[in-house]
């Protein structure tokens, strides 16, 4: 665990520069990740980013499925939004943890 | 005469039969399990029938030897429960009547949710091997098989024992080197994840075995189809893996009468109080093992440390008290690494794998997050304990149902 400064704020991350804490983030926070990440956030962007922290508070574990059949964008678009790793990316940007396994 | 439905009788689901039975009086509570199986496998050993570790016969009991004197065992398929009236409808048309319901009805592979991939090419150039099946008919294949490209695969997550395809590449590594062919046989470990591990302490401690063993990995990679004539799969992005043998972990799914039944997530999941174990559907559904879309691992040992908390959970809500067991995630792995050695994982929600001893602090015998010879004697130590002490709902000695921090490396986890 550590601490960043992101767009002005001091911010709880993991080594791998993902928040460890979702209710430390905001819209700022989420574009200065983006363009780490080398992504231009559009409205479609901030849809799944909108939706990926949504069911994050619901404690659902979130899937490229669930992304897929969320209404919000089909897995195609969401490759195309978010390429190389769509899930991983969304999530750092969203503010809020990485998919993981069980170790 | 009140009524205890169980649904499924798997590990899960034979477990609570035998704890329930013991616990509640019979002249008070019925108890009936209903599942179709004849049989009752020892699904852990899956992993070790390809390889010729164990035979066919040594994973196959009948479902009915392990269910408790007193217990009812109906071997009917289910077609749906209809959670308003509280019945459950058999395909024969038959009603079963329950006061509260125990929901033990796993998942399985759905390997048509993936195109291309249960075509005519099932079982002959892509094999999974979390089926009794499965596993058979790839022992039979790899006798024969003259090497080339390996791809170990997993389509999506979640799926039951989430390390059994890393166990699979490293056995697969062992079993190659022994055929004395091991520079014939490309391996390829690919995984929709962010690498072949994910934790922080487990990727920093065991990176080393996919070098060691000449592992390529793929991450990130999420198929979405397989192109038998080409022998590739392909992910959503374009990206593409060539194999000549495909072993792949299909979507893991709950059982279809969950859908029927006009509940469940996605993925025929059941909605399940995380900590309770009651379902969220009904108050008087429990749900327990990988029928549930708990954020755990679908494992027996989760089933198991989940067993007890629901039992007196039930016994709780038949007294019309609060539910005040709480499950913590508890989950208890063993990881074969090959060259019988293996590692041993200890963890919960909120804990991640790390270093130490297991199950007595500061002794052992086992040791946590790193490859043993002990570890892997208890592994397969744990055939004889499940069908001899798990199964029967008894307590492991010195096991609990909820993790232990004594004996972890804590701190250590701490500052990576």
């Amino acid at each position: 665990m550590s601490e960043k400064t992101i767009a002005g704020f001091c911010i709880d991350c993991n080594e791998q520069g993902y928040l460890t804490n979702p209710d430390q983030w905001n819209k700022e926070i989420g574009l200065a990740i983006a363009k780490e990440e080398n992504i231009e956030m559009t409205d479609k962007h901030w849809e799944v980013i909108d939706y990926l922290r949504e069911q994050c508070a619901q404690e659902v574990a979130i899937t490229i499925r669930k992304v897929g059949k969320s209404g919000v964008v089909t897995i195609k678009e969401f490759y195309q939004l978010f390429p190389n790793g769509p899930l991983k990316t969304a999530s750092k940007i969203a503010g809020i943890p990485k998919p993981v396994s069980c170790i | 005469m009140k009524q205890i439905l169980i649904l499924g009788a798997g590990t899960a689901g034979t477990m609570m039969s035998n704890h329930l039975r013991k616990s509640l009086p019979s002249d008070q509570w019925n108890i009936t399990i209903i599942d179709h199986q004849e049989y009752h496998f020892y699904q852990p050993g899956y992993l070790f029938l390809p390889f010729g570790i164990y035979q066919p016969e040594q994973l196959k009991r009948t479902v009915a030897e392990f269910i408790p004197k007193g217990v009812e065992l109906i071997q009917e398929k289910i077609h749906r429960i209809d959670k308003d009236s509280n019945t459950i409808v058999l395909q024969n048309k038959q009603n079963v009547k329950y006061d509260i319901l125990v929901i033990a009805t796993g998942c399985d592979i759905a390997p048509s949710e993936i195109e291309g991939m249960e075509g005519e090419q099932w079982h002959k150039s892509i094999f999974d091997f979390y089926t009794f099946n499965g596993a058979k008919n790839l022992r039979d294949k790899l006798k024969s098989w003259e090497g080339g490209k390996l791809v170990v695969h997993i389509c999506e997550m979640p799926i039951k024992c989430p390390v059994a395809p890393l166990e699979f590449a490293f056995l697969s590594d062992s079993f190659f080197t022994n055929k004395k062919m091991r520079d014939k046989v490309d391996i390829t470990y690919v995984t929709p994840m962010s690498g072949a591990f994910t934790k922080p302490v487990a990727t920093k401690e065991l990176d080393y075995l996919l070098k060691q063993k000449n592992i390529n990995v793929v991450a990130d990679f999420n198929i979405e189809c397989v192109d038998t004539e080409n022998h590739k799969i392909i992910d959503y992005g374009g990206k593409e893996v060539e194999y000549d043998l495909l072993v792949t972990v299909p979507t893991n799914m709950g059982d279809e009468l969950i859908a029927r039944s006009g509940f469940g997530d996605d993925l025929n999941y059941v909605p399940t109080d995380k900590e309770t174990l009651q379902s969220k559907v009904k108050e008087n559904i429990f749900v327990i093992g990988d029928a549930t879309d708990l954020p755990a691992s679908k494992a027996g040992s989760v089933a198991h440390f989940q067993a007890e908390i629901l039992l007196k959970n039930i016994l709780s809500f038949i007294k019309g008290k609060p539910l005040t067991e709480k499950f913590d995630g508890h989950s208890n792995c063993f990881i074969e690494t090959g060259n019988d050695k293996a590692l041993l994982i200890d963890f919960n929600y909120t804990q991640e794998p790390v270093k130490g001893t297991f199950p007595i602090p500061g002794i052992g015998p086992l040791k946590l997050l790193e490859e043993t010879r002990m570890n892997h004697l208890g592994k397969l130590a744990f055939k004889w304990i499940y069908w001899n002490i798990l199964i029967k709902g008894r307590p492991i000695p010195f096991v609990s149902n909820h993790m232990k921090i004594a004996g972890k490396d804590i701190q250590k986890a701490e500052t990576v």
